[in-house]
């Protein structure tokens, strides 16, 4: 009644391990034309195309990278929600382990200023 | 005439925000207790202006009153009463009335309550609390005014967008305005003591229940939209990490790691310069949040091409927050250093990686955020960040942290034994391990899952200890003694105890979850996740403002009798759009989700409807453990307004010296 018949089914794949990657990969797969919903749970028909071709991907036996590669190359990089690691996100990638190092770096330096001192427990609340 | 009433009901209270403001700077500057209490005057008044106006808007939309421009965008005649209402901040320029209501009813609250800061500090921060109100405000009544009239007016108004018809999705975004707006609390507060100089133990202790109001409030706002977005959206699921979601994430963060350190500076006097340092960025991601929310340079960065004013404005606020607040950062920081006074095993030391985990879990996301709009600007090209980056980042920083978390509770301040706590955690240890071990062996390849099921154990089983131990501190366990905890006790434990049962649910449904979607024509059946689902028919409905499809499946285990199902499929012609209703069957291994697709053809060439099932596992866990965590800070708040009542000056300083046993709360 809402809408024209859909076109093509996605057919589950027969093997379970493979049809668990290709529902994996159509998770981190960004539909184009839908606002920032993996093909996975969009409705729209080229949402739809694309489940299909990993399927299809997988069935030729391609790895998981190579199906990564194979849609970057056809859509772009945006249509991967995994960013490729390369020299435009090493500092996306890098931000985590360089925030902690900072962090760490920082209560070092604060610390060692003003190390010194023994110290004894301070009990409060009733802790022990 | 009710339009005209509130926006000049908005044009006085931004005169009187401006005069809370200047009043409160300048009251707080020559130590003159009677510009003070004219400020707070000020800004009582300002609240019931504002209260007024936005009733008014309210008025508005209940008459659907469509010569009114927001009105004609949103509303429509044959909605619901409720949807009427909720409509009233379903909108870019009613929910920026509703921020400024809320910042300035805080305000008035804040000059009601002055805690245990001093004069100086009160009165500025009351004065900037009323600058805060009055950007918002200008920015709303200039820039975005829900007064705005419209002729000639319109029969019959556009509608509020469906999605947003729903009773959770009503009240989320209040809650989650009030956890934003919630963080300029502890923003003016830190600007009040950075201009007065005096940023102390008592500052920290008046800063505390804004912080745990703001988050209580953010968990709460969060959690509503993840499980409206679980149930409304139909595919499942619950967490994205979309933009929109990690604005609100980033300010829950930053309070999370504001409202521990604050407990460091009460109790000890140490972190002072931190907690500052957080309450101002915590109020600047707050500030960002609406930023990339209001500006849709999120959807599009073109979308923000369209009204960039609006855009600009929102950012020059942010600029000007985060600008004076470090600029009087900067100024004040090197008097507030003190030294540490406490070796890394100890609660200040444990609180303290708290907050070196959070920190960096908030900048990982803000990040991951913006990481595509600042490739698009440097080389104009477009990537996606989504939730591979994130899981991989943010899942092992909480990892790390959620290993050392149950230890926190069991070491002492200044200095700890950690051979002590970890005898005391044996059991949460024993649990976790024995958790771990069997889903990895149950369920092979499952790796994650039973890192996080682990975790989660060692969490809950830890938290469970600590009231254990309290319980039987001092005599015999009885039910009056475990009934007379401090409030604290139980509002940490349930907090921590609550992310534990959030955790096992969030890698049970992300580790486990399965899907399939099929065709079936009405009396075929398929079988999914050890279920029969029989397609009976599909009928047509008609509600007050939609209609739509609605169909009857039954759904049976072996043997049992079936149980019935009915999602709906369901188009609000006034919108222009559609929803789709789930069915959901819950059970306490987890969700049976069905949701009814588009009609289409079977194999079979028959007519029929795509159905997609979803078996979720313990999906619930994780709405029930962050209704723990906002229960938690429910229970923290009215502690420290108990502790409050009995003992209202702040405690003296504990810098050294012999260790003081000192009161629970």
């Amino acid at each position: 009644m809402i809408a024209a018949l859909a076109l093509a089914a996605v057919l589950p794949l027969a093997d379970p391990a493979e049809e668990r990657r290709a529902q994996d990969l159509e998770r981190e797969i960004r539909c184009v034309v839908c606002e920032n919903e993996p093909i996975s749970q969009s409705t729209a028909d080229i949402a739809t195309d694309m489940r299909n071709l990993v399927r299809e991907r997988i069935k030729a036996g391609d790895s998981d990278d190579q199906i990564r590669t194979f849609f970057a190359d056809r859509y772009g990089d945006f249509v991967l929600l995994r960013p490729r690691m390369d020299a435009s996100t090493i500092a996306l990638w890098g931000a985590p382990v360089a925030l902690l190092l900072l962090g760490a770096g920082l209560i070092v330096m604060v610390r060692r200023q003003s190390a010194g001192a023994t110290l004894e427990p301070d009990v409060r609340d009733g802790d022990r | 005439m009710i339009a005209e009433l509130g926006g000049f009901l908005g044009l006085l209270a931004l005169v009187l925000a401006l005069s809370q403001g200047a009043l409160g700077l300048v009251g707080g500057h020559r130590d003159d207790a009677r510009l003070s209490a004219a400020a707070a005057a000020a800004a009582q008044a300002c609240a019931v202006a504002l209260l007024v106006s936005f009733a008014a808007l309210i008025a508005l939309f209940v008459r659907s009153d469509f010569s009114v421009a927001v009105v004609a965008n949103n509303s429509h005649t044959f909605k619901p009463l409720i949807y009427k209402i909720a409509g009233v901040w379903g909108n870019h320029e009613g929910s920026m009335l509703l921020w400024c209501l809320i910042s300035a009813t805080f305000g008035a609250m804040m000059a009601n309550l002055r805690g245990g800061i001093s004069q100086g500090v009160w009165s500025r921060a009351v004065g900037i609390q009323g600058l805060v109100t009055a950007a918002a405000l200008a920015y709303t009544l200039f820039l975005s005014s829900p007064f705005a009239r419209l002729d000639p007016a319109p029969l019959q108004g556009g509608d509020l967008n469906p999605l947003l018809q729903d009773p959770a999705l009503a009240i989320h975004p209040p809650m989650l305005y009030l956890g934003y707006v919630g963080m300029s609390a502890p923003f003016s507060l830190a600007l009040g003591a950075l201009i007065a100089g005096q940023v102390d133990q008592g500052w920290a202790r008046a800063v505390r229940p804004w912080a745990l109001a703001a988050w209580t409030f953010l968990t709460i706002g969060i959690a509503l939209g993840s499980y409206w977005a679980y149930y409304e959206l139909g595919w499942g699921g619950w967490w994205f990490w979309d933009p929109v979601e990690n604005a609100s994430f980033m300010p829950w963060l930053a309070a999370a790691a504001l409202l521990h350190s604050a407990i460091v500076t009460e109790r000890r006097g140490s972190l002072a310069s931190w907690t500052i340092l957080l309450a101002i960025l915590a109020f600047g991601l707050a500030l960002l949040g609406t930023f990339l929310v209001r500006s849709g340079v999120l959807t599009s960065v073109h979308a923000f091409a369209v009204d960039p004013r609006r855009g600009v404005a929102v950012l020059t606020m942010l600029a000007v927050a985060l600008g004076a607040g470090l600029a009087l950062y900067a100024w004040r920081a090197p008097s507030l250093a003190r030294p540490a006074g406490f070796v890394a095993v100890s609660r200040d030391g444990a609180l303290l990686a708290n907050n070196l985990g959070l920190a960096v879990a908030t900048g990982t996301v803000l990040v991951g955020t913006l990481y595509p709009l600042l490739v698009d600007a440097i080389s104009n090209e477009i990537i996606s960040v989504g939730p591979p980056y994130f899981n991989a980042t943010f899942g092992p920083l909480m990892a790390a942290m959620f290993v050392i978390l149950p230890f926190a509770p069991f070491l002492t301040w200044r200095k700890g034994d950690a051979a002590y706590a970890a005898r005391q955690l044996w059991l949460a240890g024993a649990v976790a391990v024995a958790g771990l071990v069997a889903v990895a062996l149950l369920w092979k390849g499952a790796f994650w899952v039973s890192i996080g099921v682990g975790l989660g154990l060692w969490l809950i089983v830890g938290a469970f200890t600590y009231v254990w131990k309290r319980w039987g501190q001092g005599g015999a366990r009885t039910p009056a003694r475990l009934l007379a905890l401090p409030l604290a006790v139980w509002a940490m434990s349930l907090a921590h105890a609550g992310l534990g049962v959030m955790t096992i649910g969030a890698v049970a449904e992300t580790g486990f979850r399965s899907e399939k979607s099929v065709r079936l024509a009405p009396g075929e059946s398929t079988d999914f996740a050890g279920r029969t689902v029989k397609l009976l028919s599909v009928d047509q409905i008609e509600g007050p403002n939609y209609y739509g499809d609605r169909a009857r499946l039954d759904v049976s285990l072996p043997g049992k009798a079936p149980q019935r199902a009915a999602p709906e499929r369901r188009l609000y012609p006034a919108a222009g759009s559609g929803t789709s209703e789930v069915a959901i069957l819950s059970d306490w291994t987890g969700d049976y989700y069905i949701a009814l697709g588009e009609p289409s053809r079977t194999d079979g060439g028959q007519a029929g409807w795509t159905v997609r099932l979803y078996k979720n596992p313990l999906v619930h866990l994780i709405f029930v453990g962050a209704l723990m965590m906002a229960l938690g800070g429910v229970c923290a708040m009215t502690g420290l307004a108990r502790a409050r009542r009995r003992a209202p000056a702040p405690e003296p300083a504990a810098q050294g010296g012999a260790p003081q046993p000192v009161a629970a709360e």
